[in-house]
C-alpha cells in the first residue's frame, strides 16, 4: 500500500534545498502550516523564493522565515497587515525583493501552472500598473493582460484530515490556497491535523486526491498563528 | 444633514436586488450587511472562502479558521458552501458574483477607480483581490466620502492615484448624494436630507449632471 507519511516535520521539509520555489498555504493565519514553517527555519534553507497571500505575522510562522533571512523573494497579493511588521521593514531597507500580484490571478497563475497551461489572458489588472511590461491583446473588444503559469518546487500545505495515500480534506476558511498550491508544486508537503486509515475518507468527499500529494506529516495540535501572536510568541 | 456611515450602507442596501450574491469590501462597505432592507435576502461571498458568511460570533465563539476577507472572526449560515481559492476566483473573475460594493480613494467620472495605492515611494503596495473584484463583478458600487480629510474631491475627471480599473464602477453612494457613473460622466440620482445640489457641484471634481 501506499504510505507517503513521514515521522516529523523535520523530515518532512528535509527535501527542501536552497533557492527553491517554495508555495505555502494560508489566507492570513487560517490554513497557515505554521509547524512545517518553524521546522523548514530550523533547517535554515535559504535564498527561497516564497508565493503565499500575504507576508506573514508578528514574528512566527511566515513572517519568522522572513526576519531570518532565508526569502530572497515573496510573491503575494496583500503584503502587510495589521500585525505585519518583519515584511514591511525589510521592503523598506531593501532585504527583500517583492511581486505583487492581485490575489485572483495568483491563484489562476497557479491553476495553470499546475493544469500545463504556459499562460492566460484575464481582464484582470488590465490599464493598472500591474500591467506594465506585460502583452495586452483585444479579445471581443475589451482589453486582457496576460500572465504566466506560477509553480512551485515545493507547497507546504496545512489540511484537516489526511489518508497515507495523501488524500485530504480541509478545514473550513482554512482551504484557501491549499488545494491549488498541492497542484501547483513538483513536491508537496502536507501536515495533517488527523491522520486516518485508507478508505476512511469518502471518495466523494475528497478535496485533493492524493496524486497531488508527496509527504505527509501528523501534526494533530497544530501551532495557531493567531493564538502565537495572541501570547507574544517569538520563533526560533 | 449629510448621511452618516451607517445611512451611507443602508442607502446602498436598498439599491442590492433580493437574492443578489453580494461581495463587501473592508471597512465601510462591511456595514451594508447590517441594513438589508425588509423582505429581500443577500448571500455573502468572502474571498477567501465562503459563500453564505453570516454575522460575527458571539464572543467565545471565534474559530480562527472561519474568517473573511478582512481577517476577521465571521460564522456561515445554513446553506453555506467552503471552496478553495480557485473556485472563489472564477465566482468573481467569471461573473457570478452580482454585487461588490467597495471603498474608494477616488472615482473618475468615466467609472475609473483608484483603492489600493496612494503611488507614494515608501508605500508598501499591497492589492489583495480588489482587482479580481472590479474585472470580474457585474455590478460594482462605491461607498466613500464625498471629500478627503483634507476637503479634497473624490470623485474626479481623471484619477491621480494608481488605478485598480477602468470604467468600473456604476453607481457611488456618498455622505452628500448618490450619484450614478453614466456613458457622459457623473449624474445626480439623489440628495442627502437638507444638502443643496451647489453643495454637491462644489465638493465634486468633475462636472455634474442632473438628469
Amino acid at each position: 500500500m501506499v504510505d507517503k507519511r513521514v515521522v516529523s516535520a523535520a523530515e518532512a521539509v528535509s527535501v527542501i534545498h536552497d533557492g527553491a520555489v517554495v508555495l505555502i498555504g494560508g489566507f492570513g493565519s487560517a490554513g497557515s502550516p505554521v509547524d512545517l514553517v518553524h521546522a523548514l527555519i530550523d533547517q535554515g534553507t535559504k535564498d527561497l523564493v516564497v508565493v503565499n497571500n500575504n507576508t506573514g505575522n508578528g514574528q512566527v510562522g511566515l513572517a519568522a522565515l522572513i526576519a531570518n533571512g532565508q526569502v530572497r523573494k515573496m510573491i503575494c497579493s496583500y503584503p502587510r497587515s495589521t500585525f505585519s511588521k518583519v515584511f514591511p521593514e525589510m521592503y523598506r531597507a531593501g532585504k527583500i525583493e517583492l511581486e505583487l500580484v492581485p490575489q485572483g490571478t495568483l491563484a489562476e497563475r497557479m491553476r495553470a501552472g499546475a493544469a500545463g497551461i504556459p499562460a492566460f489572458y484575464t481582464p484582470t489588472g488590465a490599464g493598472t500598473p500591474l500591467a506594465e511590461g506585460k502583452e495586452v491583446r483585444d479579445f471581443d473588444g475589451r482589453e486582457y493582460v496576460m500572465e504566466r503559469a506560477l509553480k512551485g518546487d515545493f507547497a507546504l500545505v496545512k489540511c484537516d484530515t489526511a489518508d497515507p495515500m495523501g488524500n485530504l480534506t480541509f478545514n473550513k476558511t482554512a482551504r484557501n490556497f491549499g488545494p491549488v498550491m498541492c497542484r501547483a508544486a513538483e513536491t508537496t508537503i502536507v501536515q495533517a491535523r488527523t491522520v486516518v486509515g485508507i478508505g476512511e475518507i469518502h471518495p466523494e468527499h475528497v478535496v485533493t486526491p492524493g496524486i497531488f500529494v508527496d509527504r505527509i506529516v501528523a501534526i494533530d495540535n497544530p501551532l495557531q498563528e493567531s493564538a502565537l501572536i495572541a501570547e507574544g510568541s517569538c520563533y526560533p | 444633514m449629510t448621511w452618516t456611515r451607517e445611512q451611507m450602507a443602508a442607502r446602498a442596501a436598498q439599491d442590492i436586488p433580493d437574492g443578489s450574491y453580494v461581495n463587501l469590501g473592508i471597512g465601510m462597505p462591511e456595514l451594508v450587511a447590517q441594513f438589508v432592507p425588509e423582505g429581500r435576502e443577500f448571500i455573502y461571498h468572502t474571498e477567501n472562502g465562503l459563500l453564505g458568511m453570516g454575522p460575527p460570533p458571539a464572543p467565545g465563539e471565534e474559530d480562527p479558521e472561519l474568517i473573511n476577507a478582512g481577517k476577521k472572526s465571521v460564522t456561515a449560515v445554513p446553506g453555506a458552501a467552503y471552496f478553495d481559492h480557485t473556485d472563489s476566483f472564477t465566482m468573481i473573475r467569471g461573473g457570478h458574483i452580482d454585487v461588490c460594493v467597495l471603498g474608494a480613494m477616488q472615482v473618475s467620472a468615466s467609472g475609473d477607480l483608484a483603492n489600493w495605492s496612494t503611488g507614494a515611494p515608501d508605500a508598501i503596495p499591497a492589492v489583495g483581490g480588489a482587482m479580481d473584484l472590479v474585472a470580474g463583478v457585474k455590478t460594482i458600487f462605491v461607498v466613500t466620502r464625498h471629500v478627503t480629510k483634507t476637503g479634497e474631491p473624490k470623485l474626479l475627471e481623471a484619477c491621480t492615484y494608481p488605478l485598480t480599473g477602468l470604467k468600473v464602477v456604476s453607481r457611488i453612494f456618498t455622505d452628500l448624494a448618490v450619484i450614478d457613473v453614466g456613458p457622459g460622466g457623473f449624474v445626480l440620482k439623489e440628495l442627502a436630507p437638507g444638502v443643496t445640489l451647489e453643495e454637491v457641484i462644489e465638493k465634486t471634481g468633475a462636472p455634474l449632471r442632473t438628469s
